[in-house]
């Protein structure tokens, strides 16, 4: 600056730059804010110290404190992992039973399945567990390896043709494909399976059909067609059909056959997590 | 007009800093009531928290107290949840209807006598009389310099201030907790931190805004002022200094010879009483204005001097400007305090009143939410039959256990209700809740094979307590994959 300006009206000094005739005051700043101003100089010294702010070349400065986020999140983890660990202990020594039957242990179990339902089982059977054509819903009544609290757990443990050596295992004949019946046999077959859910199929002969499927089906479905869990043979009276129930569907499952996989869970999941999945889906619609 | 003071003159500021008032001390029939209300309202908040109330082994034994921890709110028989928090609403759409009739009826009363602001800072003024003397000494003991005697008034002063304003914020806390408790856990140093935040956040506005801010709070900070200027009229009875009675004002000397003169000689003796003891500062002889807070203490000083110099008291009172002007053309002043403002407030009040008072006394102890599955919306059962998934929440407000047996209509014949974890007596689940508390559960409605429904059917879900048989409902929706 030339030299100092002095504005009539406030007595204050001018910065000496004119817009149009509108010059600006040279206000200094409130003392508040210079001295909030200094103290964060101040604070900001202070904190290059105690806590880590330099980078170095292969490193940083770590400050006095020797504070971490990286440690202070594994704490929190480890902290939330003590915390549960008392339940989580009751768990791994409860039966199922005693699980379902204990209202504290029921909701850590239930909010550890719903977690872990959601990373290892939704991807097939749907975040509402209704799954969908050749992925079980776990949500209705039909089971077709067992629904009970056991039955499940066993279920997830070892999978469904999996690589586990105790693996639940079936193996239904690709009837059409491999020349066992012919497709007017097969269309027969479709019929009587369909009649016996209260649905039918053109053309088909209902009593030829009954003949054939007491001949080659009934080993593993049963004589009723109710199936049997052991084997996990699906009980074909119901209306619950996991290939589709209709007419194209029932003739292609007969004569290809369906051989759907679950992976093991045993070796993955810890057992505690096996135990409040098998609640978690139980709750969903389990039964026997 | 400070401000157009310094505008026409082309002073250097356009800022003045505020002038401190030193109110002097009055007596009088107004100064009274004052005192009345301040002994009333600030006993009410000083030792309201303290009043105990029996609600059984359960529930807070404290008559007045907001559990934040246990959401709800107890006004002595009166227990509020959350979810009625419009009784809240409801009494402040009363409480502001409340002070439009004030207005109404005689301007800011509001202001002048049950204000927070007004009561506090009329607490402080009477310390400040009682410590550092009355108007003069005061005056003169801050043009004076320091001195021992003064550095120990004005920490006497300011020390029972602080005591005041700390107080103000410790009863504040009372009201969210059992006040024994608090007040024991606050001097043991065991009570939550937040209890220190907000003695701490009461005591600093007590102290600055009584203590320092006073009338200012009224001018620059509160909207009430400006609000009420929309609310008057020309009826509303406002403090009032009666011009036709009072100008022209002279000394009682000067009147006496201006009366032997034959001039016109009005009876405001021009004293200044009226503006030494007025809390804002204000002139009221230069009419109804925004500074006045209605409070009235000119009426006292003015009666009392009027009585020394042997005139009519009543120079300034509560009146109009109307009259003002109908007493100066000879006619007899009018009051209407009954006019169809003042009624159709009043009929708002016992509207919003008894329909509050109604609902209350009517409204039902129990209560039952529900919210359908989002996924999935229905699972399609190996009988053909459908399933519905609900989360049900059953309320119960009484201080006792409760149980309800849970019915769904709307369905054709056939369907079950579960609801897990529930035993069910004669097809009716029957849900215990315990006392004062909700319970959410997991129901299950299952519509068997063969029923056909549409796509989504509205149905309704009843609680019958089993014990008295009042009840609540709801309705909601059961879906099936039906097609339209």
């Amino acid at each position: 600056m030339a030299h100092e300006e002095i504005d009539k009206v406030t007595g204050v000094s001018t910065t000496g730059h004119e817009w149009d005739g509108i010059r600006e005051l040279n206000n200094p700043l409130p003392r508040w804010w210079l001295w909030v101003f200094y103290a964060t100089i101040v604070f900001a010294v202070g904190y290059v110290f105690v806590y880590p702010a330099v980078p170095l070349v292969s490193s940083y400065s770590k400050g006095l404190l020797g504070h971490s986020q990286r440690a202070s999140a594994l704490a929190e983890t480890e902290a939330g992992q003590a915390a549960r660990a008392e339940v989580g202990q009751q768990l791994a020594s409860a039966s199922l039973e005693e699980i379902k039957n204990d209202p504290k242990m029921l909701e850590f179990a239930m909010a550890q399945g719903r977690a872990a339902f959601g990373d290892n089982c939704a991807p097939c059977h749907g975040s509402g567990a209704t799954g969908s054509k050749g992925y079980p819903n776990l949500q209705d009544d039909d089971w077709l390896w067992g629904g009970t609290l056991a039955d499940i757990e066993h279920t997830i443990t070892v999978g469904v043709r999996s690589t586990s050596e105790d693996t639940r295992m079936n193996d239904m004949p690709r009837f059409g494909a491999d020349g066992l019946l012919d497709a007017k046999q097969i269309r027969n077959v479709a019929g009587y399976v369909l009649s016996l859910s209260g649905s039918s199929i053109d053309g088909a002969d209902v009593e030829a059909g009954k003949e054939i499927f007491a001949e080659n089906c009934t080993s593993c479905h049963g004589e009723d067609a109710k199936g049997s869990h052991e084997l996990g043979a699906p009980n074909l009276t119901d209306k619950v059909w996991l290939y589709g129930g209709d007419e194209d569907s029932v003739i292609y499952t007969i004569t290809h056959a369906h051989r759907g996989v679950m992976p093991t869970w045993g070796g993955k999941l810890d057992p505690v997590t096996i135990k409040s999945l098998a609640i978690y889906v139980h709750d969903l619609g389990g039964g026997t | 007009m400070r401000v157009d003071e310094n505008v026409t003159t082309g002073g250097d500021s356009y800022y003045v800093a505020a002038k401190k008032n030193y109110p002097a001390a009055v007596s009088g029939r107004l100064r009274t009531i004052k005192w009345s209300v301040l002994i009333i309202t600030l006993g009410i908040y000083y030792f309201l928290p303290f009043i105990r109330w029996d609600r059984g082994p359960d529930a807070p034994g404290q008559a007045v107290l907001i559990d934040m921890a246990g959401r709800k709110a107890y006004f002595f028989g009166v227990e509020i949840w959350p979810q009625e928090v419009y009784y809240l609403t409801g009494l402040l759409v009363l409480a502001s209807v409340l002070l439009f009739l004030m207005n109404a009826v005689a301007g800011r009363v509001w202001c002048g006598y049950l204000c927070p602001q007004t009561v506090w800072t009329d607490l402080y003024f009477a310390v400040e009389r009682w410590i550092e003397g009355d108007r003069r000494d005061r005056i003169m003991m801050d043009r004076a310099s320091m001195s021992a005697g003064k550095f120990l008034r004005k920490a006497a002063k300011h020390i029972v201030w602080l005591l005041i304003a700390v107080g103000t914020g410790g009863a504040w806390v009372l009201y969210f907790g059992d006040a024994p408790t608090i007040i024991k856990d606050t001097f043991t140093g065991n009570a939550a931190p937040i209890v220190y935040v907000w003695i701490g956040i009461l005591t600093f506005t007590t102290y600055s805004l009584a203590g320092f801010m006073r009338e200012q709070v009224c001018l620059y900070m509160c909207p009430w002022p400006r609000i009420q200027a929309a609310l008057t009229d020309e009826w509303a009875l406002n403090v009032t200094y009666r011009t036709d009675r009072g100008e022209p004002r002279m000394s009682v000397r000067t009147g006496q010879r201006a009366k032997a003169a034959g001039a016109a000689v009005g009876d405001c003796i021009d004293c200044k009483a009226c503006v030494q003891v007025c809390p804002t500062g204000v002139d009221i002889r230069e009419g109804l204005q925004m500074g006045c807070i209605q409070c009235g203490l000119c009426i006292d000083a003015c009666d009392t001097v009027m009585k020394k110099v042997g005139r009519e008291p009543g120079l300034i009172g509560y009146d109009t400007d109307m009259n003002i002007a109908r007493r100066s053309e000879g006619k007899p002043p009018i009051y209407r305090i009954v006019r169809p403002r003042t009624v159709l407030y009043a009929a708002l009040i016992v509207v919003i009143g008894g329909v509050m008072a109604y609902t209350l006394a009517t409204r039902a102890f129990q209560g039952v939410s529900v919210l359908h599955d989002r996924n999935p919306l229905y699972v399609n059962l190996s009988d053909g039959g459908t399933r519905n998934g609900y989360t049900v929440r059953l309320i119960n407000k009484r201080p006792h256990e409760r149980h309800f047996a849970l019915t769904v209509s709307g369905l054709p014949e056939g369907f079950t209700v579960e609801a897990q974890g529930v035993a069910a007596a004669g097809g009716k689940p029957v849900i215990g809740v315990p006392a004062d508390t909700t319970r959410e559960l997991r129901v299950l409605v299952m519509v068997p094979g063969g029923v056909s429904l549409p796509a989504s059917t509205p149905i309704d879900f009843y609680i019958v307590d089993t014990d008295n048989g009042e009840k609540a409902s709801t309705s909601d929706f059961f879906r099936t994959a039906a097609a339209n």
